[in-house]
Order: C-alpha cells, then sequence, then structure tokens
C-alpha cells in the first residue's frame, strides 16, 4: 500500500521528536548528575507539594470560571443568526493572534495600584484596589489566555445540537429549565469536557503569568521548572522529575474528566 | 433576556479587548518616558523608530523564517500523515499513531520544551553544535504537525474512498490519481492546518523558550523586555501585525474555512471519535 | 542630565576615534565577518537612545566584527543557560563569585591577554582579584555596591540607612525585592550580622526565616522590573545596585538612594570572560578590548551608570558623577562592604531549596503530594468501577 509508505516519515519524526524527548524526561528524573539510578529527585519533589497543590487549585479555579463564563456566551452565539455567528467567532479569536506575553503584561498595566484601572476608581470616586501581585490576579491572567479555547468548544457543540429535538423535549411536556437541563446540558458535555481539558492543562503549568501578574511570590509548577533549567537554580534532574509528577498528575486529572463523558471511543483515545 | 445577553456579551468583549486597546492605545503615547499608564499625547514616533530598531527587525525576521519553513513543513509532513494514518487497518496500530499524534497537544507545553531541550543538548553536544534555528525548526515543526493531521483528517474522511480506486480503474496512474482527485477534495483542510501552523508558530513562546539557544525570536524578545520595561516600539510592532491580521481576516472572511480554523481542531476531535 | 553628558561622551568618543578606526579598517581586521554571542546583563550597554553611543554597533564598525546580543537577569539563570541551555556564547558578564564558580568548574577559556592592550588601563586594585587571583579569566567591566531605593514621598531618608526598612510593617505591600538568592539572602545576612559566605547550615536557615518573615510585606520579587515600578510610584522601597541610581534618581526627582553603611553590604565586581568552547575567541577578546579603551569605558559607563574600574575612563567623566559618593563611595563604607565568593556544592544546593522555599511559602512535604496523587488515582478509578457496574446491570 503506497498510503502507508506516507505515513513512515511522519511516524519518524513523532517517535524522535515527542517519545524519545519523553524518554529523556524519565531517564533525567531518576539519575543524578553523573548518570547513575537515584531516587533522590522524586523525593525531592515532595518539597514542592504546597505549589502543586497552589497550581491544582487556581488552575480547577480559572477553569471553573472560565465554564460559567463562557457557557451562557457560547449559547447566545450559537442561537444567533449565521452570519453573526462567524463574525463573533472571530471576536472571540482575534485577541489570541496578539502575542500573549504583551496582552499579560498589558494587564500589569490594568492592575496596578496606580494602573488604569484604579486611576478609572479615583476618578469614579470608588476606593482604590490592591489587585496586582495577588493568587486573584494570576487567576485572572489564566482565565483571560485561556478562556477562548473554552468558548470554542462549547460553541461547537452547541451549533451541533439538533433544534428538533429541542422541539421534541418541549411537545413532550418539558419546561424551558428541564430542556436545557435534560437535553442541552448532557448533549453539550463533549464540549465541556474538551473545554476544560483544554484551560486546565495549560492553566496548571502556566509560568509566565505567575511570574508577571502575581509578583514572584506565587510560584505556580510550572515557575518551578523553569527554575530548574534555566532558573536561578540549575537542576535538570530534579526539573525533569517535577515534569513527569506533573504529567502524571494531569493524564489522572485528564482520565477522570473523560469518565464523565459517555463517548467511551474518545476517553480511551486520550489515554 | 435578549438584553440581558446583549449586556453580558458586550462585558466580556470589554474584557477580552480591554488590555488589547491599551497595547494599541499606548503604541501611539507621546512620551519619551515609556511610561506605561501615563498617555500624555498621540505620537507616531515609535513605529517610526520600529523600522529603525535592528533587533526587533532580526527578531521578526527570524520569527517569519522560522514560521514559515515550519508551516511548509509540517503541512507536508502531516498531510502525509495524516493519509497514511487513514489507510492503516489494524485498529490497534491506528489508536497508537494517533494517541503519539494526540500527545504534543495533550502535554503541558512547559514538558514539551523541557523535554525537546534535554534531546536538542544531548544530541547537538554530541555533535558539537548548538541549539538555534535548526532546533527551533524542528521543535516547530514538531508542535504544529497534530494541528495540521487535525485539520486534514476530517477533510480525508468525508471523501468519498472509492473516488482514488475510480480513478485508478479509468487509467490514472496512483500518482497523477492522487494529485488530480484526493488533493483537490483535501486541500480546504490543508489550507487550514497550514494557516494555523503559521500562527502557532509566530506566536509561540514557551516551547521556544527552551530551544532557542541564542537565536531569538519576537516572543522571545518581548519576554527579556518584560523583565525590565516593554518599549513602545514593541507595541507598535504588535499594532502592525494585529492590523495586518484583521485585514486578512477580513479579506478571507468569505472563505470562512479560515476564520473557524481553530474552531475546526476541535471539531476534528470530536468526529475522529465518531469514525 | 545624565543622558546628555553620555551623549556628549559619546561624541567626544566618536569624533576622537575617527582616525584610528579608519586607519584599523584598511589595515586588519582579521575577524571581519564573523559573529559573536554577546550575553550581558539587561540594561547593562550603551544602547544608542537618545543619542549616546551604540556600543555594539560602533564595534561592528571598527571591526567588521557583528554581535549577537542577549541579556540575562541573574547570575543564577547565566550559569543555567551555560550548562543545559546548548547556547554557544563568546563574552559573557559574570559577576565575581559567579566568575569564581565557572573557573572552578572549568567552563571558562583563559583569556589572552595579547589580545586585550587596554587591560593595561584596568587599576591595579581590581588586578588580580580573590575570585580570579592570577587574572587568567575575567577582566573587571564595572563594579558598584548595593543600596536602597526610595521614594522622598513617602520615605525619610534617615530611615534607609539599615535594612530594616525592608521590614518595615509601615511599607507592607510597597517593598521589592531581589529576585536572585545571593542577593535577597545577603540583605538578610547583613541584618543578621552574619557573612554572605558563611557556610554553617544554621546561619542560612536563619537568614532563610526573616526572608520568610518579610514575605508578606513584599510586593513582589523582580529584578530589573524596579526601574519601572519605582519610576511609577507603584512602590517605595527597593534595594538594587548603586550604578542604577545614575537612570533612577537622575530621572526621577521623587527618588533618592542611601548606602546602608551601618551593617554593611555588598560590594561587587561585574565581569567579562569568555566561556570554554567559544569558536571566535580571538573575536571575544576584540570586544573586551573595546569595551576596555577609557573612552568607550567611559561613554558606556555614563549611560548605565555603574562605576569604572579604570582611572583613565573616570578622568574623562564629569567631576560631579566622580565626586558622587554613591557611585565612588569613600573607602570608609568599601571597608564595611563583603564581596560573594562562590560556596562550596552542598552549600549552594542548600540555598536553592530555601530560596524556593521562601518564594512558595514554607516548605512541602512529601505525603501530603503522594496522597493528593493518590486521591485522584482513587477517584478515578471509582469512576471507572462504578461506571462498569452501571453498565453491566443495564446489560442485564
Amino acid at each position: 500500500m503506497k498510503a502507508k509508505r506516507a505515513l513512515l516519515p511522519y511516524l519518524i519524526w513523532m517517535l524522535l521528536f515527542t517519545v524519545v524527548p519523553m524518554f529523556m524526561v524519565l531517564f533525567f528524573a531518576f539519575t543524578d548528575k553523573a548518570g547513575t539510578f537515584t531516587l533522590e529527585n522524586m523525593r525531592q519533589v515532595g518539597q514542592y507539594s504546597n505549589v502543586f497543590l497552589r497550581s491544582i487549585w487556581q488552575g480547577a479555579l480559572a477553569t471553573v470560571i472560565c465554564l460559567l463564563l463562557s457557557y451562557p456566551l457560547a449559547y447566545s452565539i450559537a442561537h444567533m443568526k449565521f452570519k453573526t455567528q462567524n463574525v463573533m467567532i472571530m471576536l472571540v479569536m482575534l485577541p489570541m493572534w496578539m502575542n500573549f506575553l504583551l496582552r499579560t503584561y498589558s494587564w500589569m498595566t490594568l492592575l496596578e495600584d496606580n494602573g488604569i484601572l484604579n486611576n478609572l476608581f479615583a476618578a469614579l470616586g470608588l476606593p482604590r484596589v490592591h489587585m496586582i501581585n495577588t493568587a486573584g490576579a494570576v487567576v485572572l491572567g489564566m482565565i483571560y489566555n485561556y478562556i477562548p479555547y473554552m468558548i470554542l468548544p462549547l460553541y461547537t457543540v452547541l451549533t451541533k445540537i439538533d433544534n428538533s429535538v429541542l422541539e421534541a423535549a418541549q411537545d413532550l411536556g418539558a419546561n424551558k429549565a428541564q430542556v436545557f437541563a435534560r437535553v442541552t446540558l448532557p448533549m453539550s458535555m463533549p464540549g465541556i469536557i474538551s473545554g476544560i481539558t483544554m484551560v486546565f492543562v495549560p492553566a496548571v503549568s502556566t509560568f509566565i503569568i505567575s511570574k508577571m501578574l502575581g509578583g514572584g511570590g506565587n510560584l505556580l509548577i510550572g515557575d518551578v521548572v523553569e527554575m530548574q533549567f534555566l532558573g536561578s537554580a540549575y537542576n535538570p534532574n530534579l526539573g525533569s522529575a517535577i515534569s513527569l509528577v506533573l504529567m502524571v498528575l494531569i493524564i489522572i486529572c485528564m482520565g477522570i474528566m473523560n469518565q464523565f463523558d459517555d463517548d467511551d471511543e474518545r476517553g480511551a483515545m486520550m489515554i | 433576556m435578549k438584553t440581558v445577553s446583549r449586556i453580558y456579551m458586550v462585558l466580556i468583549f470589554l474584557f477580552l479587548y480591554a488590555p488589547i486597546f491599551v497595547l494599541i492605545l499606548f503604541s501611539f503615547n507621546d512620551s519619551s518616558a515609556m511610561s506605561r499608564s501615563v498617555f500624555s499625547g498621540f505620537s507616531l514616533r515609535w513605529y517610526s523608530r520600529l523600522f529603525q530598531d535592528r533587533l526587533i527587525m532580526e527578531a521578526l525576521g527570524n520569527t517569519l523564517v522560522i514560521a514559515v519553513v515550519a508551516a511548509a513543513v509540517s503541512t507536508v509532513l502531516g498531510t502525509a500523515g495524516a493519509i497514511g494514518i487513514g489507510s492503516l487497518k489494524n485498529k490497534w496500530m491506528r489508536r497508537v499513531t494517533m494517541n503519539v499524534t494526540n500527545l504534543p497537544m495533550v502535554n503541558p507545553e512547559i514538558v514539551t520544551g523541557v523535554s525537546m531541550m534535554l534531546l536538542f543538548v544531548i544530541s547537538t553536544r554530541a555533535v558539537g553544535a548548538n541549539l538555534g534555528m535548526g532546533s527551533l525548526i524542528i521543535a516547530h515543526i514538531t508542535f504544529c504537525l497534530p494541528y495540521v493531521i487535525m485539520s486534514v483528517r476530517p477533510k480525508l474522511m468525508q471523501m468519498d474512498p472509492h473516488l482514488y480506486e475510480a480513478a485508478q480503474d479509468l487509467g490514472c496512474a496512483p500518482t497523477s490519481a492522487f494529485f488530480k482527485v484526493v488533493l483537490p477534495q483535501i486541500t480546504p483542510g490543508i489550507i487550514t492546518g497550514a494557516i494555523m501552523a503559521f500562527t502557532l508558530s509566530i506566536d509561540d513562546f514557551v516551547i521556544s523558550y527552551f530551544t532557542s539557544g541564542t537565536t531569538q525570536t519576537l516572543p522571545i524578545f518581548i519576554y527579556s523586555m518584560t523583565r525590565k520595561r516593554i518599549s513602545p516600539e514593541i507595541n507598535a510592532l504588535s499594532t502592525v501585525l494585529f492590523a495586518a491580521i484583521l485585514v486578512l481576516l477580513i479579506v478571507v472572511n468569505a472563505r470562512q474555512s479560515v476564520i473557524t480554523d481553530k474552531a475546526a481542531r476541535l471539531q476534528s476531535e470530536a468526529e475522529e471519535a465518531e469514525a | 542630565m545624565k543622558r546628555m553628558i553620555a551623549a556628549l561622551l559619546s561624541v567626544l568618543t566618536l569624533c576622537g576615534m575617527m582616525v584610528p578606526a579608519f586607519a584599523a579598517d584598511k589595515k586588519s581586521t582579521p575577524n571581519a565577518g564573523v559573529t559573536i554571542n554577546v550575553y550581558n546583563w539587561g540594561e547593562y550597554i550603551s544602547d544608542g537612545s537618545d543619542g549616546t553611543m551604540d556600543a555594539n554597533a560602533e564595534f561592528t564598525k571598527r571591526t567588521g566584527i557583528r554581535v549577537n546580543y542577549t541579556t540575562f537577569d541573574t547570575n543564577e539563570s547565566m550559569y543555567s543557560k551555560l550548562s543545559g541551555g546548548g547556547a554557544e556564547y563568546d563574552v559573557i558578564f559574570p559577576s565575581d563569585y559567579m566568575v569564581n564558580k565557572l573557573m572552578k568548574q572549568g567552563m571558562l577559556e583563559k583569556l589572552d591577554f595579547n589580545n586585550i592592550p587596554n587591560f593595561q588601563y584596568i587599576d591595579k586594585q581590581y588586578r588580580n582579584p580573590k575570585y580570579d587571583p592570577d587574572n587568567a579569566y575575567s577582566v573587571p567591566y564595572t563594579w558598584g555596591v548595593v543600596g536602597i531605593f526610595y521614594n522622598k514621598k513617602y520615605v525619610k531618608p534617615e530611615e534607609t540607612e539599615s535594612w530594616d526598612i525592608l521590614w518595615n510593617k509601615k511599607y507592607a505591600g510597597k517593598i521589592l525585592m531581589f529576585d536572585n538568592p545571593r542577593d535577597a539572602f545577603g540583605i538578610a545576612q547583613k541584618r543578621l550580622g552574619i557573612s554572605y559566605n558563611t557556610t554553617d547550615t544554621n546561619d542560612w536557615e536563619a537568614a532563610a526565616a526573616l526572608l520568610k518573615e518579610q514575605k508578606p510585606l513584599v510586593q513582589a520579587y523582580v529584578m530589573d522590573q524596579i526601574f519601572d515600578k519605582m519610576d511609577s510610584g507603584e512602590a517605595w522601597v527597593a534595594p538594587y545596585y548603586a550604578g542604577d541610581a545614575a537612570t533612577l534618581v537622575g530621572k526621577n526627582k521623587n527618588i533618592g538612594f542611601t548606602i546602608p553603611t551601618k551593617q554593611g553590604t555588598n560590594f561587587f565586581v561585574d565581569t567579562m570572560c569568555i566561556p570554554k568552547g567559544s569558536k571566535h575567541k580571538a573575536a571575544a577578546e576584540a570586544y573586551i578590548n573595546f569595551l576596555c579603551d577609557p573612552k568607550v569605558s567611559a561613554a558606556n559607563l555614563s549611560y548605565i551608570g555603574y562605576s569604572t574600574p579604570e582611572t583613565a575612563a573616570k578622568k574623562l567623566l564629569p567631576e560631579e558623577v566622580t565626586s558622587n559618593p554613591i557611585y565612588y563611595p569613600p573607602q570608609s563604607i568599601l571597608d564595611k562592604s563583603e564581596v560573594f565568593t562562590d560556596l562550596p556544592d552542598s552549600t549552594n544546593t542548600l540555598i536553592d531549596g530555601l530560596w524556593a522555599e521562601v518564594k512558595m511559602g514554607g516548605a512541602g512535604d512529601t505525603t501530603t503530594l503522594i496522597a493528593v496523587l493518590c486521591a485522584f488515582l482513587v477517584l478515578y478509578i471509582g469512576i471507572v468501577i462504578y461506571k462498569k457496574r452501571k453498565r453491566k446491570k443495564e446489560m442485564e
């Protein structure tokens, strides 16, 4: 078969540049500087359990807020005229084409004690609010940067729901709330699941947002990994061990998420 | 109800666009002090300075070269891969291949970046070379590939598999049958994939950060600036790029496939499951 | 004012150089066309803004050697990039203790001083320093001390005479702190009256405890962002390097600078070195030589503000700078200051751990992490089993 031969270069490429590097991480995680086997790195990862907990907590919080904010928006967009839908989706995507570091930096300007928002509050006679360098600012940064990844899959599934199904439910005597709870929500489950994974994974592992909006005192797990490779505490072995634990954690979380999706084939694909 | 949803939408879009507005506004700030929060008058000085800034222009050049090469290579390699995956009859083989494809998408970016850095550093050390353009291009191709596959696969699945055979029956050689029959059918998917690869590559920071060596791309340059203060020149550059993309999007709006390209990959994920 | 001086000096430099530069062009430029990778601190070279000398462009003009210039923000991150970043540099700018560390680990090239004739201008007291006793690997670039920047509107100058102000609850949320372990620990150590270079675990732990105590008051851990945050009034008190007073105090009348003399401070020398494996060593030496040229040095340092180790360059600088005790502190202050030295590996590991602890707010323990992982795993397995049972029931 010719087509199969077409697969070969792709497969070799992916093996070489995604699978082999994963084994590198594994190797580094269980060796010391001299390359001999050790469990010391794994033991040291324990020191960072606080950071893991904080990352999971802030990532999860950002994900939940993203979901709550996005669902009504995606729902409204999905019920607009087709042409308007396209424009709206374009508007959702457009900010993503602006460099992400710059957008986050721009939030710094907005949130500072003498920043634009606080000056605005002061001009309106409102009290100034301390926002920058707090955990809240970091969560806000996560929400801002990853919310399009939540809106898009939700929008996609919501447009796919056949209107006649909803009408049928109403004909059978369900009120609006019931239709939503029993039909729309379960049918949009795949979108919710992929939205959650697409927001949670980058949010948990981010290393820039916490640095820029958290003031460096709000370390997240991404920062700790960066610190071991290119930052102030050079130790790639420990960094690999932390990365490994992070990966395992995310795989488990995704496994859990996929269980809420009734489509079993897909769940199996992800793991 | 309708007004409530309207107000809600306005608020969300305000949230999405507030920082971008600030960014663009301060690219026109007439202040040599580079102030970030005080606007002291309109000026185009940062725009004229931008094109004289050797470092920014060099970084922009690198970014564009990498994005073009990465998009081209990943599109060719990914299209071939997608066709290959479709031809796999063995279910288990297919599952393994798809899992490998998903790996860079599922893995946290920082882990992908770090793992590639380890690979590159060790392999280049063996031959006495260094990280730079080469490693950046390889890394970018790698993280673009899954997205190309995700955009091409659905088009392939929509296609009638008998078409290809029919063309051959009618006397077409396999290669010309591919170029005359299969390729035109999946072209929209390929274009979507290429555009996505290009935009992903231009904007990538995390993976580039770990695999760049001494080469500066625009996001890396911006990052080194965030550690002190960002020159409004960068705001000016982003505004120019942003405007370019906006124009591009409006022009190709008719084609609609472009607008929803990022949505397409999500869709394709779902379609993957149905197949 | 400072910018004007810098611009003036650079014009003088360029004029003075015109003739020999032209001559050099014709004579021999053995490395012309080569590109060298220079890795320096951020905001640490004259970059041509506001009419000052663009040092890198000037170097290229004179020698034909191109410069790929990138920056780092701490000695430690430079070390990381050098050891594991797969990047090859030709000139780096480590500080004293880092030179020593790199030297001990065999990561530096020995310099060929025949290619650096301008080394003759380096003052005696900066030659053969403790960190590089034979003066084989490094050429001093600048030196300085650490002091406290403060906003005069909110902070009284006499408060800044002691490091204690960084622990003053009155300024909670308005204090900035170094984002690198040696400088941050150093301040705590001086406050406790311990040496920077102690190898006693208890000493380091005591300093770490002090930093943890300070953390709730700290607005942010930053490096060069202090320029921006102090200038805008976002922060009121911040320890940083004296040389940057030229930029900050010179630009903003509300900002003052004090060197805390009572408890002592850190005296540092930043140097130029060539890392092992540099492929363009001669070109790199030409670059170092260029920056040591007293005229270039004067133009360059009048822009960045740090102090020069060359009397010849100092003479070219305006009187008001060289007589300013901030930039050229009297011997009495220097006597009270201490230099960082490289520490043994075990101490460095200890510091890394303690620093991470400070920044993440206390150490965690392994059991919590294992418990979290197990909880997730149990949840996962639980759901899988529940779903299987449910399906079985449905089948029946």
